[in-house]
This record gives structure tokens, sequence and C-alpha cells, in this order.
């Protein structure tokens, strides 16, 4: 069987996106959880299925016990840093398909002001203990040091410039600029991200993504009674994850300029029958902008190595060819571990973008990436 | 993570890992071998991708391989490498086909390019804990 078209994003959510909030992440997690089972039209106690995302929220159970879930058929976690949230539709659609559940609610929530930095979060992740053994002694503290040698090689290799990464980040905060809940408020320009600070070269400030507090959720039905719930019915057309060689060390994998997501792609595209020029809309994992650009190629929207030239002149934009992070991503809008992405791409197949509405969006992706090169993607259609 | 937040944070070895940081202190870079089928592997691990044996011998690196990326950091994410900006890291494919990450001798990263020949030193950075630096070399 294939779980093409077998299920539905049929609710999504979220609080306020901030800096230094005052409640803490499980209050943030269930509030926007509430807010998605209401979207979908569904009651907490209809929830049947959990899947809690990252490490700072509460465990499914917890979520289970605040929302007063009549019956919990299913609980998984699906442990890939910012893949996890699309990981999880796969993993949720596939346990709908099997009769094990109806509603599967995947939320999380993040007070990382009040709390430890990524820097110290990741070492608390069992899948990077080789690095917390080989490499945080050296200095290799934060993701962004992790990554910069991929982006490195990447600029070596093929000519990639920190202007064409300035070109991912300017667009971005273009458009969380029509965003009433994107964290950042003031316009950037390519001027402005190349006097950025050098955080770690070649990463500057501005191709790094915000760490923010907030919380996030959405619902996955089957297709079938999401045809009768409440909103207009997104299908998850194709859905798949990937995961890179060497999985648990960039230092020791074969070719270190692609990522997981070059595995998902395929069978995300074929499950979905579309190629990557029937896409509308692309809300794409940006946890620094080279990984935007690392994606676009791995996904076949470019060959290797022209993903430089391939963000140049606007086509990420608004208007553009493939307008990506229509609501400003973690860039611009808040990290959310990815499920903001989602969320996003959701409204846009509804109709519900505001002012970053893609005009007559019909089928668009979703992608996650994270734990060092894991990807995930969903391709949805309105239907 | 250590105690004291501002002490550098130093590998904790486990019975796995523990033979690599032994040979670290005593300025080896030592390499996993799989004691039935012979091929080397970087970071630790129990058994061999290859033929799936928990058989394994440790290897001494030359110590000579090319640079195959690298970082400069600016920015200090743990308060015990703020007094060391900037610092580059690198990683290094060694000769013997693994890579590994290391400090690299010039903090700027000024001169780095793909390939560029490096050899390998052992640092002592705290008592019985060394950490691998690379310095250009001749090709």
């Amino acid at each position: 069987m294939s779980l093409h078209e077998t299920a539905a994003v049929t609710g999504v959510g979220e609080t306020v996106y901030q800096r230094g909030a005052t409640r803490p992440s499980t209050a943030l997690q269930l509030e926007a959880a509430l807010t998605a089972i209401a979207d979908a039209g569904l009651t907490p106690r209809e929830i049947d299925g959990i899947i809690p995302i990252g490490i700072t929220g509460a465990p499914a159970e917890e979520l289970a016990t605040n929302l007063g879930v009549e019956e919990l058929r299913f609980s998984a976690l699906t442990p890939m840093g910012g893949a996890s949230s699309i990981a999880a539709i796969q993993c949720a659609a596939a346990a709908i398909a099997a009769g094990l559940c109806n509603h599967v609610l995947i939320a999380a929530g993040r007070n990382v002001s009040a709390g430890a930095k990524a820097g110290t979060r990741i070492h608390q992740m069992p899948q990077f203990h080789l690095i917390t053994e080989f490499e945080l002694p050296l200095g290799s503290v934060a993701p962004a040091q992790l990554y910069a040698p991929m982006a490195r090689r990447h600029m070596e290799l093929y000519g990639t410039t920190s202007a064409q990464l300035g070109e991912i980040a300017t667009t971005i905060r273009a458009h969380a600029l029509l965003n009433d809940n994107a964290v950042m408020k003031k316009p950037m320009t390519l001027a402005d991200h190349q006097a950025s600070r050098m955080i770690a070269d070649p990463f500057r400030l501005l191709d790094c993504s915000l760490e923010t507090d907030g919380g996030a959720a959405f619902v996955i039905s089957g297709a079938g009674p999401a045809r009768d719930m409440r909103q207009p019915r997104v299908l998850v057309s194709g859905i798949a994850e990937g995961h890179p060689d060497s999985p648990s060390a960039i230092t020791q994998r074969p070719d270190m300029t692609r990522l997981g997501i070059v595995r998902a792609a395929p069978r995300a595209f074929g499950m979905a029958g579309v190629t990557p020029a029937d896409i509308q809309v692309a809300e794409i994992y940006d946890c620094f902008t080279w990984v935007v650009l690392c994606q676009l190629e791995d996904m076949g929207f470019c060959a290797k190595g022209e993903g430089g030239a391939f963000v140049e002149g606007g086509r990420l934009r608004l208007g553009g060819k493939l307008p990506v992070n229509t609501h400003g991503g973690l860039l611009s809008q808040a990290h959310m571990l990815g499920l903001n992405h989602v969320v996003e791409l959701v409204r846009q197949l509804r109709g519900q973008g505001g002012r970053a509405q893609v005009q007559g969006a019909e089928l668009g992706l979703c992608t996650g990436f994270g734990d060092m090169g894991d990807g995930a993607m969903a391709i949805m259609r309105r239907g | 993570m250590a105690q004291n937040q501002s002490a550098r944070p130093l590998p904790h070895a486990s019975d796995l890992t523990r033979p690599y940081w032994e040979g670290a202190a005593q300025g080896k870079l030592l390499i996993q071998q799989c004691g039935q089928c012979g091929k080397l592997r970087h970071y630790p691990r129990y058994i061999c991708d290859n033929c799936h044996s928990f058989e394994t011998v440790w290897k001494e690196s030359s110590g000579r391989g090319r640079v195959h990326s690298w970082m400069v950091a600016h920015h200090a994410y743990h308060p015990a490498f703020a007094g060391e900006l900037p610092y580059t890291l690198v990683t290094v494919e060694l000769e013997e086909g693994v890579r590994a990450l290391g400090r690299y001798a010039v903090p700027t990263g000024e001169g780095l390019r793909l390939d560029l020949p490096v050899r390998l030193r052992l640092e002592t950075v705290a008592e019985g804990v060394a950490l691998p630096l690379f310095e250009p070399r001749e090709d």
C-alpha cells in the first residue's frame, strides 16, 4: 500500500511567537494544541494519537492528561531534530492507514529564553553523543559550527557566495514583514546581511535562525473523514524521510554537501506523482540560509552546485517562480522546529495565507532538516 | 555538561573510546580497525559496518592528510572558548581514508583551501587530555 492521499492535515494552531515568554513550554504547547484541535472542528477528547515534537515540551502522556483525551490509542516519537515534525506526519499517516487511530495531534512548545540555548540542547540528545565526545571539546559547540563546514565545502567546490546566501535571508525577511506573527519586524537589505557579524564562517548572524518561544501544533486525520471536517481539505500527497550516509557525524560523511532529503525527495515526489516543476509554494526548513539552498538542490529543483544561481533574481520571492517560506521561516518568523512551516503550507493551500498568499496555490511542499542531516518532506494538495 | 559552566568541555571516555583517548594522551591518533576484515572506521563504533564483527584493533594514523573543509569561529557558544576567538576547526581527510576534526594551527584560518596538505599534532588541553591540531605541511 501507499500513503498517497490517505491522510490530511485537518487543523493547525500557533501561539504568539516572541522572545522572553513568561509561560512554560508545556503551556505554550497546550495552547497551540487546543487551537489546532478547534481549527479542525474536533474536541480534545476526540484526539486518539499524539506525537510530541522536540525535547522542550511535554511527553504524550502529559498532553493526553491535560487535554482529557478519552482514549489514547497511539503515541510515538520521531527524534530527528528539525525533521521530526514532518517525519511525524509520515508516522501519523501510517498509523491512521493501519487503523490504529483516527486523529493524531503533533505539537511542540518551546521556551528557550528561559532555558538552555541550542549549543547546550543538542548535547542533551543521545544521537549527538559522538559529537559531544569528539567535537565539542574542540569548540564545535552549536549547530552553526557543526554545519558551517558543509556550506564552506559547497562554496569552495561550486563557487557559492555569501551574497547568494544573503538573497535567501532577505527574501525570507521580506515575507516575514507580511506576517503579523513574525518576530522580526524590520526590513533587511543585502547590505545589512553582508554587514552582519561573522558567527561561524561562512555563516553570518543573518544566516542563522532565531531563538524564540512559542507553541505550534497540527492534527492529522484520515482523508475520508477530513472531507467533512471544518476546514478545506489539505491532503498529504507524498511523504518521506531520508537519512544521510554517516548520520551520526558530518565530519565522516562521504559527501557533506548532500543532506538526507536527497533520499526522501524521489520517494515523496514519486508518491505524489508530481515533479519539482509542479510545486507552487515551498516552506523549506531554514535553520541556516545555506540549508535552504542545499535542500533545493537535493530535492531536484536544480542540479548539485547550481543552488547559488537558482536562488538569485527573486525566484524565491512572492511573485517569483517558487515562493519560499512565505511566513518568514525560522530565519525571520520564529524557530518553531519547522512546525510553523507545516502550518503555513496548510494555510497557503486553504487560501488563508493573508498578505503572503500565493495566488491559486493548490500544490506545495514543506521540508524538515535536523540532527546533522536527517531530512523529511511532505507534498500537499488542496482537494 | 560540566558542573562548572565556564570550564572547557572535556571528553568523557567510555569503554568503547578509552583506547582512543589514551593514545591521544601519548601523542598518537588511533583509529579503529576491524579485526576480521580490516576496514578502518572513525569515530569509534561497536561493530564493523562491513562484516559486523565485534573484533577491533587500533591502528596509529600517520597524521598526514588533506583539508576537506573548515569553519572559523567568531562567536563563542560556550564561555570556555570566548578567550580563544577566532579559532578554526579543520575537517581533514587522513591518508588512511577516514576523517578527523581538529584545531587549525592558524586561528584565523588564513591560507586554507581544499586539499591543503596538513600534518597532525596532539595538543594537551588538560591533564591527560589531548586533542587533534593540524598544521600545514609540504606536499
